[in-house]
């Protein structure tokens, strides 16, 4: 926008007609063949003005302060006046249609680098292999914050400032809004025919009739019409006004109410095997995350137990393999000791428990492995979760033994094993150890053994699914050969630890686990709510028309009644000019063209504008 | 009966209506073939005639506002209905728009261009026909709607896309000169769908099931073909718009520019229907994003992860509203809106194909 020294501000621009449009040349003035330029405001008037409520775009005054007296006083004056200005003009600015679509413009180009990089918010995993694969882009990305586009400071200051301007914007329009519905609808320009649509024609009644007949056609019609001097002034589709401001609003609605969860929002993983249980406090989840504000009180109290996990893949065809159904049936109960109930959760079907939701989100093996010390006393029996490595549910994972156990000799020691389970085996000597199809057609169990100590000790925190093999405290136990010691188990099936340290034995009980996602998100409400209000306000904004319709009826010279209609749209609409015809039909009903004499005379067509007739 | 010789019957009734289906797209496509060269007949028998009414409009004198038709009005008299003098209503243009008429279609008042013109009508009506059938075997053969992969989704949107054409033809709007470009795209679609994109029939993985998928790619789909046909609009309103500012400008455009150009809508009712088509769908396409929301919080647990696919949504959504928002906004008006919604669209696109191919994420499963 170019600075002009003019030093208009905009208190002085004349009112504007329909906004937006660039200011017409005035036409001279006293011609009667409309040209094909625009109604020019100054014709118009009232007429045109605030058939919306969006900004008119100002230009800028070079200098705000005007001028300065001399001594102290007046320069503290004259920067006062002058900062205010300023203030005003940024104001005006954000608040303005352009630096609205800059805005709007700014943010779609800026979620844009978010759906190419990882992000730590959605794959963490993705975002730390693309450390690794570059070593010189990486820190720069992290100084953008391109790793975590939607939480960066930069996309913030966008939707905020975005914001700030919806705020600036829909306040004042709220109130011109309401202004307008409190008014009439302006009275009639001067001149009628320079309007879009226009219908004119001659007729016997008396102008005081074509006017009522007029006014009833257009209450009936439902515009909020009125008489005022010679003409019957109309309006309608005040509707697309509301829609567009209740849009705007629920914009915000939504972005508060989206505010509003995040910061109370909370967000929890567990893996539970069937026939283990959860009761909802912070101690029990695997993984927790949680909003700023949010308060352990918070959380909703219930438990569940997992009863059985059910799963079903596609057997044959180009999709073996896909997943059919999921299932977990658990029994819930909802505070400290409710009334048990059942429920099956499915992907699409989560348990839900006030603000709280339970997700199944995964699901893997969990065999069950006994472990015997070498006095064949059981120093473990547990299904033991491992986590599936591909879609043919491959999984891997580690058995520990932290305490209980002693070695022949009587001594103390932790055990681990490296664990390695396919449902479906392909076969010995098939040449892969990978599974074959996710369902339990043919379960094998790989493990390695290990002795010493685990670690756990040193207070450093462990993967419970991972052994740490290359801790110089755990020995491999080794076979006869010196081999390090693995064995691949069918159910049932027992691997001897060497030199009577004891064996684990793979049970023909295989369970399943399955992993919930357990999410508590306050406000989604109101998200909803202010949602499906935004689209009930843009249908309103974007399908009705706001126009203005005047009936002008006045009596000619030749004491014949002239009727003048014409219509006034937002925008050029086809349906204008057809509504301008129905309008102009209804009255032609109640006051039909003068005949007479001269009725058939060639320009009948074309009768004269009121305008040229006898003003009462 | 078994259990499992029911499935084997069931699952050989479905292969038996998966081949129907894949052969009435190529019966479709063998039909679209024909209406494309029946509409290249009329662009070309249309050609003949000089048609010139831009070129008359803009360098002839603006001496008078152009008369529309107003509707007549019948007075009802003893004898029957007779059509009295009626007020005309005079319709004038708005701010700095030229008068100018529309191009008469296709076929240019040539005859035999619009015997062509509405044969090829006629034969997309019925590759229309012949590829819904298409779609709705393929749904019955894989007992589901027919949205699971980037195949169904082709083979449909390109269904829709024909269907909005058809509706607004039948609606008696000014629409036929999309044709040529309308089965092109179609023809290419389809092209691309039955060789790369091709995917045997098969039910969907759980994280599909629920009737919010209905709803969200149903609505999807809708606004994507409804965005395409706003695209081509706005498309030929740029050609259409540069054409009459040479002509105002007292340049001579290219011959073939003007035959092709000249039998278009004038620039103005180009906009105008661009406009109409993108704000039509901009609150179903507004709708879609919530609906896919509502379905990823019953999937996934939560509305909104900024997604690929979401993401890109979201960015398309913004886009048309730059354009809705341009079009009120002084200086922004005309070719600087237009630019906007072909970003917007190709935002569209780049979600429906690129987000699919390049970028992964959630809603990458199911073939591609
Ligand atoms: C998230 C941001 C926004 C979105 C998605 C949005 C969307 C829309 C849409 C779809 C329309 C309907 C356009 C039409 O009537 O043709 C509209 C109109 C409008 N918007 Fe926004 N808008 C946003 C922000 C803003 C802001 C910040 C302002 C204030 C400067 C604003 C001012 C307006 C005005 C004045 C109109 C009415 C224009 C008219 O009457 O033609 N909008 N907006």
């Amino acid at each position: 926008m170019s600075k002009t020294t003019t030093g208009t501000s905009a208190e002085d621009t004349p009112p504007a007609g329909p906004p937006g449009e660039p200011a017409p040349a005035t036409t001279p003035s006293g011609e009667a063949a409309p040209t094909a330029e625009t109604p020019a405001d100054d014709d118009l008037g009232a007429a045109g003005s605030q058939l919306s409520t969006a900004p008119t775009e100002t230009s800028v005054p070079g200098s705000f302060g005007g001028n300065r007296a001399p001594g102290l006083a007046g320069r503290l004056a004259w920067t006062g006046r002058e900062m205010f200005g300023w203030v005003r003009w940024f104001w005006r600015q954000l608040t303005s249609m352009r630096v609205a679509l800059l805005l709007l413009f700014l943010l779609s180009l800026g979620a844009i680098p978010g759906s190419l990089i990882p992000q730590t918010g959605t794959d963490a995993m993705k975002v730390d292999a693309f450390r690794q694969a570059h070593t010189t882009l990486a820190p720069l990305y992290d100084k953008l914050g391109l790793f975590h586009v939607y939480s960066s400071p930069w996309f913030s200051a966008i939707y905020i400032l975005l914001f700030v301007s919806l705020i600036g914007c829909i306040v004042p329009r709220t109130w011109q809004f309401t202004g307008q519905l409190r008014s009439r609808p302006p009275g009639a320009p001067k001149r009628l025919t320079r309007l879009p649509a226009y219908a004119v024609w001659r007729t016997d009644a008396a102008p005081e009739e074509v006017r009522e007949a007029a006014l009833q056609a257009l209450k009936q019609r439902r515009f909020r019409a009125h008489t005022a001097g010679d003409a019957v002034a109309a309006e309608k589709g005040y509707l697309r006004e509301a829609g567009n401001l209740l849009f705007h609003i629920a914009l915000i609605v939504m972005l508060i109410a989206f505010g509003w969860g995040q910061l109370y929002k909370t967000e929890g993983d567990k893996l539970i095997v069937e026939g283990d249980g959860f009761s909802n406090t912070l101690t029990q989840y695997d993984d927790f995350k949680s909003g700023n504000l949010f308060d352990d009180d918070d959380l909703v109290p219930f438990s569940f137990d997992l009863k059985k996990f059910t799963a079903t893949y596609e057997r044959n065809g180009p999709n073996k393999g896909t997943p059919r159904t999921f299932e977990a049936a658990l029994d819930y109960s909802e505070g400290a000791d409710g009334e048990v109930r059942h429920r099956t959760v499915k992907v699409n079907e989560p348990l839900e428990i006030g603000d709280a939701k339970v997700y199944l989100v995964s699901h893997g093996y969990a065999p069950t492995v006994t472990v015997r010390d070498g006095k064949g006393n059981v120093v473990l029996r547990q299904a033991v979760p491992l986590l599936p490595l591909d879609a043919n549910e491959t999984s891997q994972g580690a058995i520990k033994v932290f305490d209980g156990y002693r070695d022949a000799q009587g001594k103390k020691e932790q055990l681990g094993f490296s664990a390695f389970f396919v449902p479906t085996f392909a076969g010995a000597g098939k040449g892969t150890m990978f599974s074959q199809f996710p369902a339990l057609d043919f379960p094998v169990l790989a493990l390695g053994g290990y002795h010493g100590d685990l670690g756990v000790d040193a207070g450093t925190p462990q993967n419970v699914y991972q052994l740490d093999t290359k801790n110089p405290n755990l020995k491999p136990f080794k076979d006869a050969k010196g081999n390090i010691l693995k064995s691949r188990l069918l159910p049932g099936e027992t691997m001897t630890l060497p030199n009577g340290a004891g064996s684990i034995t793979f049970e023909k009980d295989i369970q399943e686990w399955a992993g919930f996602q357990i999410v508590q998100q306050p406000a989604t409400g109101w998200a909803l709510t202010g949602a499906l209000a935004a689209i009930a306000g843009l249908a309103g904004s974007l399908f009705i028309q706001r126009r203005r319709v005047w009936v002008r009826a006045v009596r000619g010279a030749d004491g014949v009644t002239v009727v003048e209609v014409a219509g006034l749209g937002r925008s050029e609409s086809a349906k204008l000019p057809e509504e301008v015809g129905a309008l102009a039909a209804l009255v032609h009903d109640k006051a039909p063209t003068h005949t007479d004499a001269d009725a058939d005379r060639p320009d009948a067509d074309t009768p004269v504008p009121a305008e040229g007739a006898e003003t009462q | 009966m078994t259990l499992a010789a029911a499935t084997e019957l069931a699952t050989a009734t479905n292969e038996h209506l998966a081949h129907i289906s894949n052969t009435l797209i190529y019966s479709s496509m063998a039909v679209y073939t024909l209406a494309f060269f029946a509409y290249i007949a009329e662009w070309l028998f249309g050609s003949r005639s000089k048609v010139a009414r831009t070129a008359a409009a803009l360098t002839a004198k603006p001496d008078g506002a152009a008369k529309a038709q107003g509707p007549a009005v019948a007075v009802k008299s003893a004898g029957g209905t007779a059509v009295l003098e009626r007020p005309q209503v005079v319709v004038r243009s708005a701010a700095g728009s030229r008068d100018v008429p529309d191009g008469p279609g296709a076929h240019g008042g040539d005859v035999q261009g619009d015997l062509y013109g509405r044969i090829a009508v006629s034969l997309t009506a019925l590759a229309f026909l012949v590829e819904l059938s298409g779609v709705v075997a393929r749904a019955a053969s894989v007992e589901r709607a027919p949205w699971g992969n980037m195949y169904e989704f082709n083979i449909t949107f390109s269904t829709v896309a024909v269907g909005v054409y058809l509706t607004l033809l039948a609606l008696k709007k000014n629409v036929r000169w999309i044709g040529l470009f309308l089965t092109t795209t179609v023809l290419l679609d389809l092209g691309l769908a039955v060789t790369v994109l091709y995917t045997a029939s098969d039910q969907l993985v759980p994280a599909l099931h629920s009737y919010w998928l209905y709803i969200h790619v149903s609505t999807a789909i809708l606004c994507g073909a409804v965005f395409y046909v706003g695209a081509v609009g706005t498309l030929l309103y740029l050609f259409k718009d540069s054409y009459e500012n040479k002509l105002v400008g007292g340049g001579k455009p290219g011959r073939f520019a003007t035959s092709v150009l000249e039998r278009l809508p004038a620039s103005a009712s180009l906009d105008k229907f661009a406009y109409r088509i993108n704000a039509a769908v901009f609150p179903l396409w507004t709708f879609t994003i919530i609906a896919g929301s509502i379905w990823a919080e019953s999937a996934w647990g939560r509305y909104w992860g900024w997604d690929p696919k979401e993401t890109w949504a979201f960015i398309t959504w913004v886009a048309y509203a730059c354009y809705l928002h341009a079009r009120s906004t002084a200086g922004w008006k005309g070719r600087k809106a237009a630019y906007i919604a072909l970003i917007a669209f190709a935002c569209w696109l780049f979600n429906y194909y690129g987000v699919n191919i390049f970028v992964s994420g959630k809603h990458s499963y199911a073939g591609v």
